[in-house]
């Protein structure tokens, strides 16, 4: 285990705003290895914020963010731990499947190439299409290879902001399974979504936000929807 | 797992830039076809009896090169901001300067092909012996050409977030590089100057270079904080 590869995301009263709009206010959780963190919340009330935090692309105004074991690493070399699946799919439309995810493992300096991503697309299902144009395809196999494309390099912390969005019924439920996958495997996956259908039984930790303020927190919830109402509204 | 040098990450930039632009050729066409246009306009208006003013070529070929690289420069931002692929590339665990580099390779490059066509045309319609010393003239148009794009890449990637970016980018860009548009001029019209005098070509060369210098050394400082959201 390098001093890069953290155990554990501290989440520490942080707070971000914009101009003079708040968008984050003292937010604190913690998340483990081979945790899936849910953090749920309606339009605005700070999700995609936290992500941008945790991701490293923004500072937080107040309070910290720690990488147990890693706090002192530079941000670009938390960023080599770190795999980002946006609402965007973060995919070149000319490229291929193959391209795209060769670019981006090149970029993160992972070894052996095309090994990695030969076995990235057989993951995603897509080796028979992997020279195929992203834009040719739909929108639950785009998904499936940003999801891919998130993971090339292995990251210890997985951030994934809305992954369902789109996807149908039989694509969402084989995504709910590649992230049982991943926690299995001992990442730490942090997951915004509006989803509660999805995530339920799928969360060791969900996180509810409503203007940009942690109002409630919950391990392993059952029954979100109720929990999400009651809190939220 | 090991973290790509500068080069890499740079090159790695510029193949995919090339590779996307050679499956579209969006922004080689439209900047072409943009560039070929604005040469004929000037061509129609003050070329007279196949006659065109002393100079004017000069003018006009750094004019057109000015306009259509703001378009490229535009477009090239554009493509990344559709998917947000500049996200992406600013989430991978590569020096900034690897990305603004990148991207100025490949809007260097993109234009200098776009000038391999628009020399020979301006020579023509404006009876501008531009191609008489042709290593001097790839030097002036090298050298103006990444003083240009150093300027209007570091623009075009802090306006990309902009809602009138397009309107913004040559409000921005043009004072900045008034400079180098001047020197390009000079340094061009020296060339076509029939008494040819090396210490004045090297003169404006050596300004651009220092132009050169100094727009990519701040523009390597600064991108950091411009791409900070």
């Amino acid at each position: 285990m390098t001093p890069l590869d953290f155990d554990a995301v501290t989440v520490n009263d942080v707070s971000r705003t914009f101009g003079r709009r708040r968008a984050l206010h003292k937010v604190s959780f913690s998340s483990h290895r081979g945790e899936i963190v849910g953090v749920l919340g309606p339009n605005g009330a700070g999700k995609s914020t936290l992500l941008g935090v945790l991701s490293t692309l923004l500072r937080p105004t107040a309070g910290s963010v720690g990488f147990g074991g890693a706090d002192g690493a530079d941000a670009a070399a938390l960023r080599s731990r770190i795999g980002v699946l946006g609402h965007d799919l973060f995919l070149y439309p000319e490229l291929t499947a193959r391209e795209n995810l060769q670019f981006f493992a090149r970029l993160y300096g992972v070894a052996d190439v095309d090994a990695r991503v030969a076995s990235a697309l057989d993951t995603a299902g897509l080796a028979a299409r992997a020279d195929d144009l992203t834009s040719a395809y739909s929108r639950g196999m785009r998904q499936r290879v940003a999801l891919e494309r998130a993971l090339i390099h292995s990251p210890r912390l997985v951030l994934l902001d809305e992954p369902f969005t789109g996807l149908d019924a039989a694509s969402a439920s084989a995504f709910v399974e590649r992230l049982r996958g991943l926690r299995h495997d001992g990442r730490i996956v942090i997951l915004a979504t509006h989803d509660l259908d999805l995530a339920e039984g799928l969360l060791d930790l969900a996180v509810f936000l409503r203007d940009g303020r942690m109002v409630h927190a919950a391990t392993r919830p059952d029954r979100l929807r109720d929990t999400y109402q009651g809190v939220v509204g | 797992m090991t973290t790509p040098t500068l080069a890499a990450s740079v090159w790695q930039i510029v193949r995919k830039d090339w590779t996307v632009e050679a499956r579209s050729r969006e922004i080689a066409y439209t900047t072409l076809f943009f560039a070929v246009s604005c040469l004929l306009v000037f061509a129609f208006a003050i070329v007279r009896e196949g006659k065109a003013p002393e100079g004017a070529g000069e003018g006009i070929l750094w004019a057109t090169l000015t306009f259509a690289g703001t378009l490229a420069l535009g477009r090239t931002f554009e493509r990344e901001r559709q998917a947000e692929t500049l996200r992406a590339l600013l989430l991978a665990p590569v020096p900034r300067a690897a990305v603004y580099l990148g991207k100025l390779v490949g809007i260097v490059s993109l234009l200098l092909t776009v000038e391999l066509i628009l020399a020979p045309l301006v020579s023509l319609l404006f009876a501008a012996p531009l191609l008489s010393r042709p290593i001097w003239l790839l030097a002036i148009l090298l050298t103006g050409t990444l003083g240009f794009a150093a300027v209007g890449t570091l623009f075009a990637a802090m306006l990309v977030r902009a809602r009138s970016r397009d309107v913004l980018l040559p409000v921005l860009l043009y004072p900045v590089v008034v400079p180098v548009l001047i020197a390009g001029v000079r340094g061009t019209s020296a060339l076509t100057d029939p008494e040819f005098d090396a210490a004045i070509a090297r003169f404006w060369l050596a300004l651009l270079l220092a132009f050169d210098a100094v727009f990519l050394t701040l523009a390597l400082w600064t991108f950091e904080l411009v791409m900070a959201e």
